[in-house]
């Protein structure tokens, strides 16, 4: 039984539309024909022999019914095109094929309709998909073009038009892998490249209004620079897992960003500082869902720090900004922490034993730290709510499980700073 | 640190300047000072901190239906200095109800005035010297005639008054604009590369545009970044703190679930 969060999470459920018209479910009025079943034999224009096989038939007043068997006009093949030896000997010789396998190859192009991956799977010598596929599409090329009567002819044709690429498939599949197996954090961090470079291609847009007509050109090698950058030096992997040290994979995506960023605002020539940092704020919190934004909003709120600066110099921006990246970066920790925690339950087989120095407890261990509290309620649902009343301390009020879903702590007061 | 540009230094004033521009380069070659105006330094910036928003005063007894209030709203630099060196003119886009909503200041103090009842967005358009900056810039500004507390009374000695701050920045100066602001007390002058000189300015030239004696000026607000960078520098320890601990917590709770997980699962 999923919860209807994870229901959420996942997409939701696809609102359904009835598969079969309701109109079409009344009685039909019985027509005048007289329709009867009958076992008739039958063959099939598509077998080589003549062989009957039998099946229920729809006879209509008497008449059963005529023409070639149904399922006859899907059996069809390729038109694999085959060489003569003279040919083979005067326009497709290779010296990295034998006639032997160029002649096996297309026996099984035939046999298994150009199902490259069969033929690569059965063929005897050891041969890569692409080589095969390069190997068929260049001497059917040739084989055409020599039949030809004149190039012309044939130079519409798509195995004339469009050769057989070796290179740029192998390619193209090894991209494709990688994509597949991408992992998610790898997935994530090229959305935000892809969200910024849009951004910046939008906003030069705006400022190609401007007459200015020389657009310096490193802006333009700015964002693919960013964006090839990450994908070369980010061999760590995401901070899923324990490390220690200081936050490194957010920030690698958050810099590029923010560079391509400065690149897209240095090609404004003038701009308000607030605007400016709207937008290194909007780039930062690119990856993260509305939820989270009003999350780190509450946060600054709890903090006493002003959503928007009340004097934005660059200074202030700048520490105001590292300050939002620095909540993201906490929120995702607590996010990280409550996965872990709730991994370890589930090892425990549900039950909820006391843990020591559990988590929750401590982050609220000192009265100091009572400074913003955690959204527990907004995932997990019943469960962490449970653990939490379980671990009531002393003196503690009900801060967040027992009251409904989202109500928050009370507000940060001068005081407790 | 990630390679993106070949100038670029990430986050502060980059000081680095790209030689001869290709531009000052292809500039009409028999006259050199034309190519000077055009040299423009990359990764340099040059900000311009101003003030905007406006005071508006009750009529009391005069205050008519149409026009309860006298307002000016206005655009002065933020330690209330000159802003026509840089600001060449600026357009106050009035309601569509005002005669000629459209109005033109060429000169400094930057401001308009006006009676009303209404309260309503006004548009303001900053138009620069030509060395400054060929684009315009828009700020907006939502007109407040009436005080947040609408319990007290209304008076017609003390206005009412709000005022934003912000910061106008241009990307890659040119030349003459460094030249010629140099040592203006409206302008924030960024450091420029090592060894690059600057002919000294025109003293001459200056107006007194300045809105230090401005009959509005006691009413100004101040604004001194030093409470707000003093309070996200606190935020920030606090954040700071939070993060380690909570890593301190995930390694811990990792290492007792590497334990707990079950055979399978390793």
């Amino acid at each position: 039984m999923v919860s209807r969060e994870v229901y959420a999470l996942t997409g939701g459920l696809a609102p359904l539309m009835p598969s079969i018209e309701v109109s079409q479910l009344k009685r039909r009025p019985p027509s005048d024909e007289k329709i009867t079943w009958q076992w008739l034999p039958f063959t099939s224009s598509a077998r080589k022999d003549d062989l009957q096989l039998y099946h229920w038939a729809r006879v209509v007043n008497g008449v059963p019914p005529t023409g070639d068997y149904s399922f006859a006009k899907y059996n069809k093949s390729v038109d694999v095109i085959r060489y003569t030896d003279e040919e083979y000997e005067k326009y497709l010789t290779d010296p990295t094929w034998t006639k032997e396998e160029t002649d096996q190859l297309f026996d099984f192009c035939e046999r298994f309709d150009l199902r490259f991956i069969i033929i690569a799977d059965r063929f005897p010598t050891s041969r890569t998909v692409e080589e095969l596929k390069d190997r068929y599409y260049s001497v059917s090329r040739a084989i055409l073009i020599a039949r030809a009567p004149s190039p012309g002819e044939v130079a519409g044709h798509p195995l004339v038009k469009e050769p057989y690429n070796v290179s740029q498939e192998t390619e193209r599949k090894r991209a494709l892998s990688m994509v597949l197996s991408q992992t998610k954090h790898q997935e994530r961090k090229d959305a935000e490249v892809i969200a910024e470079a849009k951004r910046i291609a939008e906003s030069r847009m705006a400022a190609q209004g401007v007459e200015e007509p020389d657009l310096p050109v490193t802006s333009d090698i700015g964002p693919e620079n960013a964006e090839k950058a990450i994908g070369h030096g980010d061999t760590i992997s995401p901070s899923n897992v324990h490390v220690p040290s200081a936050a490194v994979a957010p920030s690698t995506s958050i810099l590029a960003d923010n560079t391509s960023t400065l690149a897209s605002l240095r090609m404004l020539w003038v701009y308000l500082r607030t605007y400016a940092l709207e937008q290194m704020v909007q780039a930062a919190s690119s990856s993260a869902g509305l939820r989270t934004i009003k999350r780190v909003e509450q946060t600054l709120q709890d903090l006493g720090v002003n959503l928007k600066p009340k004097v934005p110099t660059k200074a202030v921006c700048a520490e105001h900004l590292e300050l939002r990246k620095e909540i993201l970066t906490l929120l995702n920790l607590q996010k990280q922490l409550q996965y872990k925690e709730a991994e370890g339950s589930s090892f425990r087989d549900g039950s909820y034993g006391d843990m020591p120095g559990t988590p929750k407890r401590s982050l609220r261990a000192a009265d100091q730290d009572r400074t913003f509290v955690p959204d527990t309620i907004s995932f997990g649902g019943e469960r962490v709510g449970k653990r939490e009343q379980k671990r009531k301390g002393p003196g503690r009020v009900a801060e967040t499980p027992s009251s409904p879903a989202h109500k928050r702590p009370r507000k940060l007061k001068a005081s407790d700073l | 640190m990630i390679n993106s540009s070949s100038s670029k230094k990430h986050g502060t004033d980059q000081q680095e300047i790209s030689g001869p521009t290709a531009k000052s380069q292809r500039a009409q070659m028999g006259k050199p000072e034309e190519s000077e105006n055009k040299k423009r330094l990359k990764d340099v910036e040059i900000s311009v901190p101003i003030v905007f928003g406006n005071a508006a005063f009750w009529l009391g007894k005069k205050a008519s239906d149409y026009q309860s209030h006298k307002w000016t709203v206005y655009v002065r630099g933020a330690t209330n200095e000159d802003l026509s060196v840089v600001v060449k003119r600026a357009v106050f886009q009035l309601h569509s109800s005002f005669n000629n909503p459209t109005r033109v200041v060429e000169s400094a103090p930057f401001e308009l005035s006006e009676s009303g009842w209404g309260e309503f967005e006004i548009a303001i358009t900053l138009y620069f010297h030509s060395d400054v900056c060929e684009k315009p810039l828009n700020l907006f500004h939502h007109l407040k005639l009436y005080p947040e507390d609408e319990s007290g009374p209304m008076s017609t000695k003390k206005p009412v008054v709000v005022e934003f701050y912000d910061e106008i920045v241009f990307t890659e100066p040119s030349e003459s604009f460094l030249a010629r602001v140099q040592n203006h007390p409206a302008v924030t002058f960024p450091r420029l590369p090592a060894g690059f000189t600057l002919p000294p300015p025109d003293e001459s030239k200056r107006n007194r545009g300045d809105t230090k004696d401005h009959p509005l000026s006691q009413w100004f607000l101040n604004f001194s970044e030093a409470d707000e960078l003093l309070q996200l520098a606190a935020a920030r320890q606090q954040v700071q703190a939070h993060i380690a601990k909570l890593r301190r917590q995930i390694s811990m709770i990792d290492g007792q679930n590497q334990q707990l997980k079950p055979p399978s699962d390793q």
